[in-house]
C-alpha cells in the first residue's frame, strides 16, 4: 500500500518534470529555428553590412538593419521616460500609501491594463495620439512621440508589478526603524524605502525595456515605419520588430532570411535586457 | 492586419495543404471540389469577389482565396502548392516557367487628402517627391508644409509596380512613411491632410482624391486609350495545364461576366 503511494506520487512527479521541461523544449526550438533561417545570411553578406548597414532594401542586396537597431531603442528610452515615473509613483503609492480598499481597486486594474490587446493601444495611438501630434506641433503625427507615448501606457503595468513587489520585500524594521528615528513618512520612503528596494526597481525598468523593444502591432500603427533613423520627435521611424512583422508576408530568399536575421538581433537583445534585469535582481539578494 | 494574418497562415499551411486539389474528378462528377488561389493582396479581394459570384453558378466546386502577397503567391504557386497563383507584378526570372493569364489590368493612383487643392502632379514631380527631392507642399504649389509622403513595403507587388512605373531608376527616399497595405495606405491619406501616396485604382474611393498624373486623370477610358501610363496587369499563374476546375473558374473570370464584375470593381477588363 505504502509503495504504491510512493511509486505514484514519483510518477507525477516525474510527468510534472516533462511538462516542466516542455518550455525549456519549445525555448530551444524557436532558438534553433530563428537561428539556422538567420544565421546563413550573417555568413554569406556579414556581420557588420548587417547589424551596421545604413541602407535596407533587402531585395536589391542591401541588408543593414542599423537604423532599426537604433530607433528601436529610442522608442525603448522614449516608452521609458513616459513609463517610469508614472510606474514607480504608482508603485510606491500602492506599497507605501495606499489603504486596503484603494489597492483592491488599483491593483486590478493595472493588471487589466496589461491584458488589453496591444492592437487596440495602437489604434487609440491612430485615432486620438496620432492626429493631435499632427495638429499641434507639425510633422505627419505618425512619429517617435506617438509611439512613445503608446509604449509607455503598454510598460506601466510591467514596470509597476514588479517596482511594487521588490518595495514590498524591504522588511517592515526599515520602516519602523526610521519613522523610529523621527524621519516624516516622505523621508521614510525616499530616503530608506526606495533606495533598498533600488535593484528591484532597476530590474523593473530593464523588464520594461524589454516589453517594449518587443512591442510590434501598436508601433506599426503608429511610428510610420520609415527607414531612417529619426533625427527628431516627430519623425517617423521602424523597430526590429515592425521590420518583421511589416515585410513578412511578401518576402521571399534571401529578403526573407534577412528578416529571420532581423529576429536574431532582437533576439540577442532581448537576452541581454533579461540576462542585465536577473544581474540586478541577483545583486539585490546577495546583499 | 488581415493581411499579414494570411501570409502567416499560408506559410504555416503550405506543408499542410495536400497537393491532390487537382480535381479532375471533381466537376463533372458531382462531388464537391476545391481550387486553391493565393497570391497578391490587391488581387485577392477581386478574386474573393468572383469566387462569390463563381459559387453561384458552380455550386459544387468551392474557390478558396488566400493572401500572402504576390512573390509567396508564385512560389507556391511553382511548388504546387496552390492551383492558381496570383500575381500584380510582372514575372521575372526562374518565374517565367508559370503559365501567366492577365485577368485584367488596374491603375496605380497617387493619391492625396480630399481637402487638398491640388489636381494634377507631373511623373517628374511624383519621383521628386518620393525620392525625397521634394519634400514641402510648396514646392507643388500649395501651402508651406512638408509632405508627408506613404510608400508601400519592400516585397509588394504594389510597391514594385510603382517602383518600375513612376520611379524608374530613382530609389525611394528613406524618410518616407511605410504603411504595408492598400488599406492602411489610404487610412493615412484620408486622415492626414498633407499626406500623398499610391494605391490599386481598384480601392480608390471619396474618402482620398486621385490625382491626374501630367494632365491625365486615372480614369477607365484613360487607360484603355493608353494615356494613363501607371498599368500594371492582374495575374492568374498556373503551374502547367491547370486542372478541370481551375480551368473552369478561369475561363468564369475570362468570360463577359467576370470581366463585368471586374470592371464594376473599378478595374479594367481585358479582351472587350
Amino acid at each position: 500500500m505504502n509503495r504504491r503511494f510512493i511509486n505514484k506520487d514519483a510518477l507525477i512527479r516525474l510527468v510534472l518534470l516533462l511538462f516542466a521541461l516542455s518550455s525549456l523544449l519549445f525555448l530551444f526550438t524557436i532558438f534553433v529555428f530563428i537561428l539556422s533561417e538567420g544565421l546563413p545570411l550573417f555568413y554569406k553578406a556579414g556581420v557588420s553590412s548587417i547589424t551596421l548597414g545604413m541602407k535596407w532594401a533587402p531585395t536589391k542586396g542591401y541588408f543593414g538593419i542599423f537604423p532599426m537597431i537604433v530607433s528601436s531603442f529610442m522608442v525603448t528610452f522614449g516608452a521609458l521616460v513616459v513609463g517610469a515615473p508614472l510606474a514607480l509613483a504608482c508603485a510606491t503609492y500602492l506599497s507605501e500609501y495606499a489603504g486596503k480598499k484603494t489597492k483592491i481597486f488599483l491593483k486590478p486594474s493595472l493588471e487589466l491594463l496589461a491584458g488589453i490587446p496591444s492592437v487596440v493601444y495602437g489604434f487609440l495611438g491612430v485615432v486620438y495620439i496620432v492626429p493631435l501630434i499632427r495638429e499641434y506641433t507639425g510633422g505627419s503625427g505618425f512619429s517617435i512621440l506617438a509611439t512613445s507615448l503608446v509604449l509607455g501606457i503598454m510598460v506601466l503595468p510591467t514596470i509597476t508589478s514588479i517596482s511594487f513587489d521588490s518595495l514590498m520585500s524591504v522588511p517592515a524594521a526599515f520602516r519602523e526603524g526610521s519613522l523610529a528615528m523621527g524621519a516624516t513618512k516622505w523621508q521614510t520612503v525616499y530616503r530608506v524605502v526606495l533606495p533598498a528596494a533600488r535593484s528591484g526597481i532597476l530590474a523593473s525598468f530593464i523588464l520594461g525595456m524589454g516589453r517594449a523593444i518587443g512591442e510590434t502591432m501598436a508601433v506599426i500603427m503608429v511610428a510610420g515605419n520609415a527607414l531612417k533613423i529619426p533625427t527628431s520627435l516627430l519623425d517617423p521611424l521602424r523597430t526590429l520588430t515592425s521590420n518583421i512583422a511589416l515585410e513578412l508576408a511578401y518576402a521571399t530568399d534571401d529578403h526573407r532570411s534577412a528578416l529571420f536575421s532581423t529576429g536574431v538581433v532582437l533576439l540577442v537583445i532581448i537576452m541581454s535586457l533579461n540576462l542585465l534585469a536577473n544581474f540586478w535582481v541577483k545583486r539585490r539578494v546577495s546583499r | 492586419m488581415k493581411v499579414r494574418f494570411h501570409g502567416l497562415l499560408l506559410l504555416l499551411l503550405m506543408p499542410l495543404v495536400p497537393c491532390c486539389h487537382h480535381g479532375v474528378q471533381g466537376a463533372s462528377g458531382g462531388r464537391k471540389t476545391t481550387v486553391t488561389v493565393a497570391g497578391s493582396t490587391s488581387v485577392m479581394p477581386f478574386s474573393e469577389k468572383l469566387a462569390e459570384h463563381f459559387k453561384i453558378e458552380r455550386p459544387r466546386i468551392t474557390v478558396d482565396v488566400q493572401g500572402g502577397g504576390s512573390s509567396a503567391g508564385i512560389q507556391a504557386c511553382i511548388n504546387r502548392t496552390v492551383e492558381i497563383g496570383m500575381s500584380s507584378r510582372e514575372l521575372k526570372g526562374d518565374e517565367k516557367i508559370l503559365r501567366q493569364i492577365v485577368i485584367c489590368h488596374d491603375g496605380i493612383a497617387v493619391v492625396v487628402h480630399p481637402r487638398n487643392p491640388i489636381r494634377d502632379i507631373t511623373l517628374e514631380q511624383v519621383r521628386a517627391v518620393y525620392g525625397g527631392k521634394i519634400r514641402n507642399w510648396k514646392a507643388l504649389g500649395w501651402i508651406d508644409r512638408n509632405i508627408d509622403a506613404v510608400t508601400r513595403e519592400e516585397g509588394s507587388g504594389t510597391r514594385g509596380a510603382f517602383e518600375e512605373l513612376a520611379m524608374r531608376k530613382t530609389d525611394i527616399d528613406d524618410s518616407t512613411m511605410v504603411q504595408d497595405s492598400n488599406g492602411s495606405v489610404k487610412e493615412v491619406v484620408a486622415t492626414d491632410p498633407y499626406a500623398i501616396g499610391y494605391l490599386s485604382l481598384g480601392v480608390v474611393d471619396a474618402k482620398v482624391r486621385a490625382l491626374s498624373v501630367g494632365g491625365v486623370s486615372p480614369t477607365v477610358k484613360n487607360i484603355k486609350t493608353g494615356k494613363y501610363r501607371m498599368v500594371r496587369p492582374f495575374l492568374y499563374l498556373t503551374m502547367g495545364e491547370p486542372g478541370e476546375t481551375a480551368r473552369l473558374f478561369i475561363a468564369y473570370v475570362l468570360s463577359k461576366e467576370g470581366q463585368g464584375i471586374l470592371k464594376k470593381e473599378g478595374l479594367i477588363p481585358v479582351n472587350e
